[in-house]
C-alpha cells in the first residue's frame, strides 16, 4: 500500500496537486508507480564489539521504497545497525536480506555525517567515484553531471571541494551516492554537522530525491523532528533492541511545525526520555 | 564588508608582483655591505675578496669552461644520486606504509641505519669505492633515502581512514584506491621529504667532493684552497647557495602544479 505512494512526479507537481486536489493521494496512485527500492529483512541480528553487545537481536522488515528513520540515544546501536545494513561491519549472528533480487554493490550506498570527498578531485570527479565499476565508462561524465543537476550544483562542477560550504559538500556527497541509482540508501546522520537553515533545505532535497528515485531510505538521526518530517516510519532503538516502531501517517509534502508532526515528535521524544529515566 | 574589501583587494594585486623581488632584497643588501666592507678595507682582501673580484674570478672560470664543466659534473652526481636514493626511499616508504609485514620486517633496521650519520661512512666508502663516481653517488643516495622514506611512510600512514573506507565502499580495487586516494593523500608529505632531501643532497655531495674527488664544485673549491685562490673558494660557496635555492624553487613549482587542490596553494 505504502509503496504505491512512490511516484516519479517532480516536487512542484506534487505540491500543486496537494494544494488543489482534495484527493491528491488517490490521484497519485493512478500514476505509473516507480519503485526502484529493495525490501529489507533483518532477522535475529546481533553485533558485539569485544564484551560490549551493541545489538541484541533486531527483527525488522522494511518495505521496498519505504523511508525509515532510526532514532535513539547515542551509543544505542543505531549507527551500528546502519553500518551492518550497508555491509561495513561483519554480522555476528542473524541475517540481513534484500528480497529475492540479485544485488550489485552499486545498489546499496551510504552517506555519512562527513562528506568524505577527495580533496584532490574536482566536484565532478568526486561524483564519478560513486559510479563504482562504471567509473571509466564513456558516459561517466554525463551521468555525474546528471546527478549534480539533481542536487542543483552543476555550476560547481569544476571546483575543488575545499572552496565549497558544508552544505554544498554534503550535496556533492549526495550526488556521489545517487549517481549509481542505488536501491537502498543509508544515511548516517548526514545533516548532523550543518547549521539549522542548511539542514532544512537539505531535508527537502533528501525528500525530493527519494521521491524521484524511489529507493529505500534508512536515516539514522538524533533529531526527532527531522525523523518525523522525512520518514514513513520511525524506529526507536534502545539498548540494542527496537523499543518502538511508529508509523508517520502524515501526507506529503509535510508542513514543518504542523500539529500532526509535533504530536508525533512529542510522543517519540517521551519514549526516548522515559528510556533515559530508567538509568 | 567594505572594510574587508578595501583591506584585502590592494594586497591581492600587489603581493604576487612584489613577492618575486622582495625575497632578493636581503641577499643583495648583504652583497652591498660586503662590497663596502672590502672597498674600505674594513675586511682584509686576503680574508674575504670583494664581490667584484669574486665575479671576475667567476668570469675567468666561465671563459675557460672549467666552471661549467665542474657545475655540470656536480649537477649530474646530485641528480643521479637523488634519483637512486629517492626511488629506493619512496619504494620502501610505500611498502612499509601499505604492508604491515614489510614494516615489521624492515622498519627497525632502517631506523638503526638512519641514526648513523651518513657522512661518517666516508672513510669506509672511500675504501670500498675509491674516489670513484660510485662513492659520491652512494653517499648522496644514502643521504637522500631517509627523508624521502620517512615522509612517504608518514604520508601514507596519515591518509584519512574515512576516505579509505569511502573508497572501499565505492568499490575501488587496491590499485585504484592507491592511485585515487592513498597516493594523492600522501603527496603533500612526500614533497616535504623531497625538500629536506634536496638540502641533504647538496650537503653530502659538497662534503664528498671536498674530501675525495677529481672534479666537481667541491673539488674546485679544495683545489683553489691549495693555491690560495680565495676568490674561487668564495665563488664556489656562492654557487652552492644559488644551486640550493634553484633546487628548492624547482620543488616548489612542482608542488604548486601537483597540489593545486590544496587550500594552501590556491590563489585567493
Amino acid at each position: 500500500m505504502q509503496t504505491a505512494l512512490r511516484t516519479s512526479l517532480p516536487e512542484t507537481e506534487l505540491a500543486s496537486r496537494a494544494n488543489f486536489a482534495p484527493h491528491a493521494r488517490l490521484a497519485r496512485e493512478e500514476r505509473p508507480v516507480h519503485v526502484s527500492g529493495l525490501p529489507l529483512s533483518i532477522r535475529g541480528l546481533r553485533k558485539s564489539f569485544g564484551d560490549n553487545e551493541v545489538l541484541r537481536g533486531i527483527d525488522l522488515h522494511i518495505q521496498a521504497g519505504q523511508f525509515v528513520a532510526i532514532v535513539g540515544k547515542s551509543g544505542c546501536g543505531k549507527s551500528t545497525l546502519l553500518r551492518l545494513i550497508a555491509g561495513l561491519e561483519k554480522i555476528d549472528a542473524g541475517s540481513i536480506s534484500f528480497g529475492d533480487a540479485a544485488i550489485r554493490p552499486e545498489d546499496i550506498r551510504v552517506m555519512f555525517q562527513e562528506p568524505r570527498l577527495l580533496p584532490w578531485a574536482r566536484v565532478l570527479a568526486n561524483v564519478e567515484v560513486g559510479l563504482g565499476r562504471d567509473r571509466s565508462s564513456s558516459d561517466a561524465h554525463a551521468r555525474a553531471e546528471k546527478a549534480l543537476t539533481e542536487v542543483r550544483l552543476t555550476d560547481k562542477r569544476d571546483q575543488w571541494p575545499s572552496v565549497l560550504s558544508g552544505g554544498q559538500k554534503q550535496r556533492v556527497a549526495l550526488a556521489r551516492a545517487l549517481v549509481s541509482h542505488p536501491r537502498v540508501l543509508a544515511f548516517d546522520e548526514p545533516l548532523g554537522a550543518l547549521d539549522a537553515l542548511t539542514r532544512i533545505s537539505m531535508q527537502r532535497l533528501l525528500e525530493r530525491v527519494w521521491r524521484d528515485q524511489g529507493f529505500t531510505a534508512i536515516l539514522v538521526t538524533h533529531d526527532v523532528a527531522e525523523a518525523v518530517a522525512l520518514a514513513d516510519r520511525v524506529l526507536v532503538i534502545d539498548e540494542g533492541r527496537i523499543a518502538h516502531d511508529v508509523m508517520v501517517n502524515v501526507d506529503r509534502p509535510r508542513e514543518r511545525g504542523s500539529v500532526d508532526l509535533a504530536v508525533l515528535e512529542g510522543s517519540i521524544l517521551s519514549h526516548l526520555l522515559s528510556a533515559d529515566d530508567r538509568i | 564588508m567594505s572594510f574587508i574589501d578595501s583591506v584585502s583587494l590592494p594586497r591581492n594585486f600587489r603581493l604576487p608582483r612584489v613577492d618575486g623581488l622582495v625575497q632578493w632584497i636581503v641577499p643583495l643588501a648583504i652583497i652591498a655591505i660586503w662590497h663596502v666592507a672590502s672597498v674600505t678595507g674594513f675586511v682584509p682582501v686576503r680574508m674575504l675578496p670583494a664581490p667584484s673580484d669574486v665575479a671576475l674570478a667567476g668570469w675567468k672560470l666561465l671563459q675557460s669552461g672549467e666552471l661549467i664543466r665542474n657545475i655540470w659534473v656536480s649537477f649530474w652526481r646530485a641528480s643521479i644520486g637523488f634519483l637512486i636514493g629517492g626511488s629506493v626511499g619512496f619504494a620502501f616508504g610505500l611498502a612499509n606504509g601499505l604492508s604491515q609485514l614489510s614494516a615489521k620486517l624492515t622498519d627497525t633496521t632502517l631506523q638503526m641505519v638512519r641514526n648513523v650519520p651518513h657522512l661518517a661512512l666516508i672513510p669506509l666508502v672511500i675504501l670500498w669505492f675509491g674516489i670513484d663516481e660510485s662513492a659520491k653517488l652512494f653517499l648522496v643516495a644514502l643521504g637522500v633515502f631517509f627523508p624521502i622514506y620517512l615522509n612517504t611512510l608518514h604520508g601514507i600512514r596519515t591518509v584519512d581512514p574515512q576516505l579509505i573506507e569511502m573508497g572501499r565502499i565505492y568499490g575501488m580495487s587496491d590499485s585504484e584506491l592507491f592511485r585515487r586516494v592513498i597516493f594523492p593523500g600522501a603527496l603533500p608529505s612526500i614533497f616535504v621529504g623531497i625538500r629536506f632531501a634536496l638540502g641533504i643532497m647538496w650537503l653530502t655531495l659538497i662534503v664528498a667532493e671536498t674530501i675525495a674527488a677529481s672534479s666537481g664544485l667541491g673539488y674546485m673549491a679544495m683545489q683553489a684552497r691549495e693555491f690560495m685562490l680565495i676568490d674561487v673558494v668564495v665563488l664556489s660557496i656562492l654557487i652552492y647557495a644559488l644551486l640550493g635555492k634553484l633546487a628548492d624553487s624547482a620543488s616548489r613549482v612542482l608542488e604548486r602544479l601537483t597540489l593545486s587542490w590544496h587550500p594552501a596553494f590556491q590563489k585567493r
